[in-house]
């Protein structure tokens, strides 16, 4: 009995399966963020201390989430690579960076829109908005990184390497609200402190994010498996052409 | 909607979101259209992938 990743080890079997599942998660992702938008604009009341900027968290809240959730699956990805040689953990890997870092960028910018009316400032270089700056650079370098190299494995490989070394800064990130004096208010305990009319818009609001993550990382995964066939096939015609150029004459 | 004295930092924010994800999800759709042209362009000059031709 094969478990589901060694199912998955087949890119052809991978570009069945998504390609039946990916409309079913984008549509469910489309339905549960137009729905948390009625309810984050609608149907929830600003809040006693933040007043009507509460709204920009049930978008920077999963954006934020998504930043540290994704490079988590780069860093599993990159494990599945460099432990297992899993075929679709390099590509996994790959197409998560970019998405995750535009989510890291937006996480750091609806933050320090929400900052400036409440903190009086866009960016103070506290434990937890420095180190989620760190990790969108982190982001990049993997990008930056992989682009660097001609030969794809061992750019896939060197990119593997840097993606877990830099998974320390998941704890840092998480923890910092904890181990040193921020500016940045502590982590959100979603049953105890959020009243029950803002923490349904912003859990609907982040499961819709989390799955509209997971529609494109599957999109960009299936494109990923595309340009390596087609580039796979260009090698094979030419080195077909090479063949013929080199046998002699009859 | 009267969202008070600090609208337009909301209004940016969700339009700053709505911007990149529309287009990630816009370059995502353009490079799976470049993908499958490439993979159809070189399917029409008679190039098969090694699997597929071991199939047939």
């Amino acid at each position: 009995m094969q478990t589901l990743t060694q199912q998955l080890a087949n890119p052809t079997r991978f570009m069945d399966l998504s390609a039946r599942v990916l409309p079913w998660v984008a549509g469910i992702a489309a339905a549960l963020i137009v729905y948390g938008l009625y309810l984050s604009f609608f149907d929830s009341p600003a809040d006693y201390q933040q007043g009507e900027t509460v709204r920009i968290m049930y978008i920077h809240v999963p954006c934020a989430w998504l930043s540290m959730m994704v490079y988590g699956l780069i860093a599993v990805s990159s494990f599945g690579l460099l432990v297992f040689r899993h075929p679709l953990a390099d590509v996994s890997a790959k197409a998560a960076a970019p998405i995750g870092a535009a989510f890291t960028f937006l996480a750091l910018l609806t933050g320090s829109l929400w900052g400036k009316p409440m903190w009086g400032t866009y960016w103070v270089w506290d434990a937890r908005l420095t180190s989620v700056l760190i990790l969108f650079f982190l982001y990049l370098g993997l990008i930056a990184l992989r682009a660097a190299f001609e030969d794809e494995s061992a750019g896939a490989k060197l990119t593997a390497v840097l993606a877990l070394v830099g998974v320390t800064i998941l704890p840092i990130i998480k923890f910092s609200v904890n181990w040193w004096n921020t500016l940045h208010q502590p982590s959100t305990d979603f049953t105890a402190t959020v009243d029950p009319s803002m923490r349904w818009p912003l859990l609907v609001m982040a499961l819709g994010f989390t799955l509209l993550f997971f529609a494109m990382h599957l999109k960009a995964m299936r494109n990923e498996v595309l340009r390596r066939r087609v580039k796979a096939m260009r090698t094979q015609a030419v080195a077909g052409r090479d063949r013929l150029a080199t046998q002699p004459a009859e | 909607m009267d969202l008070g004295p600090h609208a337009a930092f909301i209004w940016i924010s969700y339009v700053a979101v709505a911007v990149v994800v529309a287009g990630l999800i816009g370059w995502l759709f353009l490079d799976g259209k470049k993908q499958t042209a490439a993979l159809e362009a070189l399917g029409k000059r008679g190039i098969r992938r090694r699997s597929s031709a071991g199939a047939e």
